[in-house]
């Protein structure tokens, strides 16, 4: 999620009408004051995110989903280091939907931009020196000493004569302390988890099938139901033929329900399979009037056309006639195109819901619990407040669980409401997946570029067109601006690289396919048109592709700058060395503040690309868990290369989505990713910034450079379906 | 007596003339049989197991078989992706998989098309299907025995049902009209097409 | 509706459920085992391994009435061994996973692979690993993860 901008989320009711829920963002820049009153000051109170139990066991409340970036344990890490904690008895539970769980920085809960340690590193820290400052408080009263005669480790308090106590012992006396406001914080050098390389807290029940994740869950009484939705996005139910679903044994009951937009028909049975059957016998007439019948070979043709011409300008810097002073042969123009892309997480999405009339539970592996929670109220008519909402650990997301109109939660929760006191499960299968839209939309770019007699870009001029994210969604006003969705144009308009002179506009076609942020977002495409042309330009002038871009870059650039030096001495002992059939291919990007760059060694086999080594640089500021990233930039790649795969697309033909299953959308098995990744950490004291996005952006266009050596190819269209 | 000589003569060249005019007649006759058993050999049901590559097709139109499922030492799969672990004894219409005694690839030895996917002509496919250094060493006789009775090849006339429930399609000919034919061209020695 | 016997992780139990019914959701529904995983139910991402009969099975796409009488071993129970204490040991050990979710597949198709073939190629983990999906990508470390059981295996430790 591109939120990278500061300032906090306001949620407000719209009296008339019952509740409407809208959410204002308000910056905190003086020069754009709302005069709107200003959010007071977060409290973060220790005892919501502290709980040390009597058998010593401490669980600390994690403000953000676990769905496999490691923030489970690395946010416990960093509050235990200051609390000085027995790791040992650290457990990492994911807070319920709550006010004091929400990211500091955008006023709401949720999992997105990268931004988990970013934004609640400082915020753990103090929450863990706070609770060992009233654990040291409450022992020094009952040592009659003064805090700083004591001294802690590893869950114990030590006083001055030999005395100690467990922090099992002292939470109780603790909890009736007051909340230090100012805490000291541990120097770097004093930390003994952060920095490390620290296993996860969640592995053995992961590998024993013990621990549950959304789709898992049981409960007394409760129902599953399966919906059926339109084949065309926003059609309605005309009518339904259901005799046969209803003679399917453990069916009881099948009813239409409104969708956020259209509407379909909701199965629930007492099992899955059931349900699944039952709706595979429904026979449902559709009302496709009045929606568009998206279509990609229109699509393409449309968006080809309108990237012929400037689109809503993102930036426009330097000499606008620079690209026609330069000679025809020493312009480059390409066009690039990418398809939709479905997130398909592992897990299929679902929630479950139950309505008691004055109250109602969900529990979902969201992303997005505040949204989700004030849309689940919504539906029941209840406040937020009188919907508990449980976070349940999810297997994967990649931005898929962060839906503005929490469209699955609304479904679950109209179903529920129905069935008034019984907990409803819904689930998505992986058709439903794949066919239900929200996809990383299709982008096309047009980009010409003037060559320089110096063999770098004297003029550069890009058209990208694709739907915008947020026109129409309570983030609209925050990162829209004169209709640019900065969310499409994120890595082109902003980009680190020196030129002068450059133009990027865009278009914003409205097309009836719901679409959302996929894992890095804007940067998805970008980075692999700017990365792919930066190296076409490295090429043409015959010029090292790490030394050229070492060369355009801006000295303000300081992150890629450090990943390419860390690259090349990383990489130094076999770049040039490759073997007869292999090609080496360099990428570097930033996104989410975090620099990184890439080196891949690739060959071609059975005609697809086969890549033996990636090695990566990063920039991310402090490493809160080494490990972490570590695992995070090896496996990020490999969900980054979804984008090459040859059936790495969503297609559309008339309305309908192509593909159903991961026969038609493939994405990467374990022989398409790399054989070996080796990830190199920049040392430093900066900020922390994020590792979820940023291995992303960089690998499809690494690749694909290697494959420009191999083959002389340029691949501007994605996927790649032949080398 | 000269005329008797003659006669006798004539009489052996028109029996051996009719004699070769028959058996080239049967040799017409097995080929056509031929071209008809030829025809079910590369229809869906019956080409997806014999690939020439390290995978199995799969559906009507021939695609490479989901899961990265590769032919392995024996074309029985690898530990971890065994044909049988998916393909049980009969087919799984609930499902959609189908199933059979012993699921697994014929031999790269009974491939019946090129390493592109595209069938073979009917003459190399014949080809194979009489080399009896190829054919697990089976005479006439022991080929129409093979597609009387080998379970798998039975099984493409009771292929069950698609996962979207419809049924899979057959070959262009009933078994005992696949029989007939590979019996007349049994009967007719086998003869391949030029 | 009809009664099935089976037997998981070495226990007999029984159920009472539409013949055409996966094993898969007689796992997770009837007998609340939930370690076995659904994740696109037409066996190509192989979340819903387990062993049947002592072979790797997608479990997402036989019907209960395929099983009889053979053995079936879940996530639940493949630590019984010492091919499955290696495998779950350096899964842990190597910090394969992420979200997780694939992972009991996984575990199971490589135990599967181990128990054929103790000294395991690239190529052997490349084939036999192939069908298993992981959207977070953790197939390097798993790679790592087998060579590293394989080599518990062999010493006789697990």
């Amino acid at each position: 999620m591109a939120l990278n901008r500061r300032g906090f989320l306001r949620v407000s009711f719209a009296a008339a009408g019952g509740l409407v829920v809208a959410l204002h963002f308000d910056r905190t820049s003086p020069a754009q004051e709302t005069g709107m009153p200003r959010q007071p000051a977060k409290v973060y109170p220790p005892d919501a995110f502290v709980n040390i139990r009597p058998d010593g066991k401490i669980a600390i409340q994690v403000n953000r989903l676990e769905f496999g970036q490691g923030v489970q344990t690395a946010l416990p890490m960093v509050l235990a280091d200051e609390m000085d904690a027995d790791w040992n008895n650290v457990i990492g539970e994911l807070a319920p939907a709550a006010d004091v769980y929400k990211d500091p920085l955008f006023g709401i809960q949720l999992v997105g931009g990268s931004g988990s340690i970013a934004h609640s590193y400082q915020q753990y820290r103090e929450l863990g020196a706070k609770t060992r400052a009233m654990l040291v408080a409450a022992a020094a009263d009952r040592w009659k000493t003064t805090a700083d005669k004591c001294r802690t480790e590893a869950s114990v308090v030590h006083g001055p004569n030999g005395q100690s106590a467990t922090y099992a012992e002292l939470a109780s006396d603790a909890s009736r302390k007051p909340v230090p406001a100012t805490v000291r914080l541990k120097n770097p050098s004093e930390f003994r988890l952060v920095g490390k390389r620290v296993k996860r807290l969640d592995s053995r029940p992961k590998c024993d099938g013990s621990l549950k994740f959304g789709l898992d869950l049981d409960l007394p009484g409760m129902k599953v139901a399966v919906v059926a939705h339109p084949p065309v996005f926003g059609a309605r139910v005309k009518n339904v033929n259901d005799a046969e679903a209803r003679r399917v044994d453990g069916v009881r009951e099948i009813f239409e329900i409104p969708l956020t937009k259209g509407t379909g028909v909701a199965v629930v049975a007492d099992k899955y399979w059931p349900a699944k059957q039952a709706r595979k016998l429904l026979n449902i007439e559709w009302d496709l009037s009045g929606v568009e019948a998206a279509d990609s070979t229109e699509l393409w043709t449309r968006y080809k056309r309108l990237a012929q011409t400037p689109g809503n300008v993102a930036l426009a810097r330097g000499d606008q006639s620079a690209l026609e002073k330069v000679a025809a042969e020493n312009r480059i123009v390409a066009e690039y195109e990418f398809p939709f892309l479905a997130h398909s997480p592992m897990e299929p999405l679902n929630t479950t819901v139950r309505f008691d009339g004055d109250r109602a539970e969900v529990w979902a592996g969201s992303q997005f619990q505040t949204v989700d929670q004030m849309a689940v109220a919504e539906v029941l008519g209840l406040k937020p407040e009188q919907v508990t909402f449980h976070t349940e650990m999810a297997g994967g997301g990649f931005g898929r669980r962060a839906v503005t109109d929490s469209h699955v939660q609304r479904e679950a929760a109209v179903i529920a409401k129905r069935l008034k006191g019984t907990p409803v499960k819904l689930v998505w299968s992986r058709e439903d997946d794949v066919q239900g839209g929200y996809y990383r939309p299709m982008h096309f770019h047009h980009v010409e570029i003037a060559v320089g007699a110096d063999g770098f870009p004297a003029a550069w001029r890009h058209v990208i067109v694709g739907q915008s994210l947020l026109m129409g969604t309570p983030f609209e006003s925050m990162l829209v601006k004169n209709g640019v969705d900065e969310t499409a144009t994120e890595g082109t308009a902003d980009t680190l690289y020196n030129i002068a002179n450059m133009h990027v506009s865009v278009h914003h076609p409205k097309v009836n396919v719901p679409v959302l942020w996929w894992r890095s977002v804007g940067h998805t495409h970008n980075a692999f048109v700017m990365e792919t042309l930066i190296d076409e330009l490295a090429a043409r002038a015959k010029v090292d592709p790490i030394a050229y871009r070492r060369k355009l870059l801006k000295p303000e650039a300081k992150k890629l700058l450090s990943t390419l030096d860390l690259l090349d001495k990383q990489t130094a002992a076999w770049r040039n060395r490759l073997p007869k059939g292999h090609a080496l291919g360099i990428s570097c990007h930033e996104c989410f503040g975090t620099g990184v760059a890439c080196a891949v060694d690739v060959s071609i086999e059975n005609k697809r690309p086969k890549i033996h080594r990636a090695t990566l640089a990063v920039d991310c500021g402090v490493a809160v868990n080494p490990l972490t990233i570590e695992s995070q930039f090896q496996a990020g790649v490999g969900f980054g290369l979804t984008q090459l795969m040859a059936k790495g697309a969503i297609t559309l033909k008339n309305g309908i989505v192509e593909q159903r299953n991961f026969d038609g959308y493939v994405p990467p098995y374990i022989v398409d990713a790399p054989v070996a990744v080796d990830v190199h950490i920049v040392p430093s004291a900066e900020a922390p910034t994020g590792c979820g996005e940023p291995p992303v952006p960089v690998i499809s266009p690494a690749v694909v450079n290697a494959l420009a050596r191999l083959t002389g190819k340029r691949y501007r269209s994605l996927p790649l379906v032949s080398v | 007596m000269p005329g008797l000589r003659v006669g006798v003569l004539v009489s052996a060249i028109i029996v051996a003339a009719a004699l070769w005019a028959h058996s080239s007649n049967n040799t017409a006759q097995g080929v056509a049989a031929f071209e008809q058993v030829y025809s079910v050999l590369i229809s869906p049901r019956c080409i997806n197991c014999h690939t020439a590559t390290n995978y199995p097709q799969q559906g009507d139109d021939r695609h490479r078989h989901v899961a990265n499922v590769v032919r392995g030492p024996e074309g029985k799969g690898v530990p971890g992706l065994n044909c049988a672990g998916c393909h049980q004894e009969t087919n799984a219409d609930s499902t959609g998989v189908p199933g059979g005694h012993n699921w697994h690839l014929a031999p790269l030895e009974m491939r019946w098309q090129d390493i592109n996917d595209r069938p073979l002509s009917s003459a190399a496919v014949c080809r194979q299907l009489t080399d009896r250094s190829r054919n697990n060493n089976l005479d006439g006789p022991g080929l129409l025995k093979h597609h009387e009775e080998e379970p798998l090849v039975k099984w493409a006339w009771d292929p069950g049902r698609r996962p979207d429930g419809a049924a899979r399609t057959l070959p262009p000919l009933t078994h005992e009209q696949f029989i007939a034919a590979t019996r007349r061209w049994v009967e007719a020695g086998t003869p391949c097409p030029k | 509706m009809a009664t099935f016997q089976l037997t998981v992780n070495g226990q007999r139990r029984e159920v009472n459920v539409d013949p055409s019914t996966p094993l898969l959701w007689v796992l997770r529904e009837d007998l609340k085992m939930t370690g076995t995983k659904f994740g696109c139910g037409i066996s190509a991402c192989g979340a819903c391994t387990v062993h049947v009969g002592g072979v790797a099975t997608r479990s997402c796409i036989v019907p209960i009435s395929h099983i009889g009488d053979r053995p079936v071993i879940t996530i639940e129970g493949i630590g019984n061994d010492a091919v499955g204490r290696a495998v779950q040991n350096a899964w842990v050990d190597e910090d394969v996973v992420q979200c997780g979710y694939c992972q009991s597949g996984q575990i199971m198709s490589a135990c599967a692979l181990l128990k054929s073939t103790s000294r395991p190629t690239d190529q052997n983990i490349e084939e036999s690993m192939g069908g298993n999906l992981c959207r977070c990508g953790t197939y390097p470390r798993i790679r790592a993860a087998i060579k590293s059981a394989a080599t518990q295996i062999n010493k006789g430790g697990a």
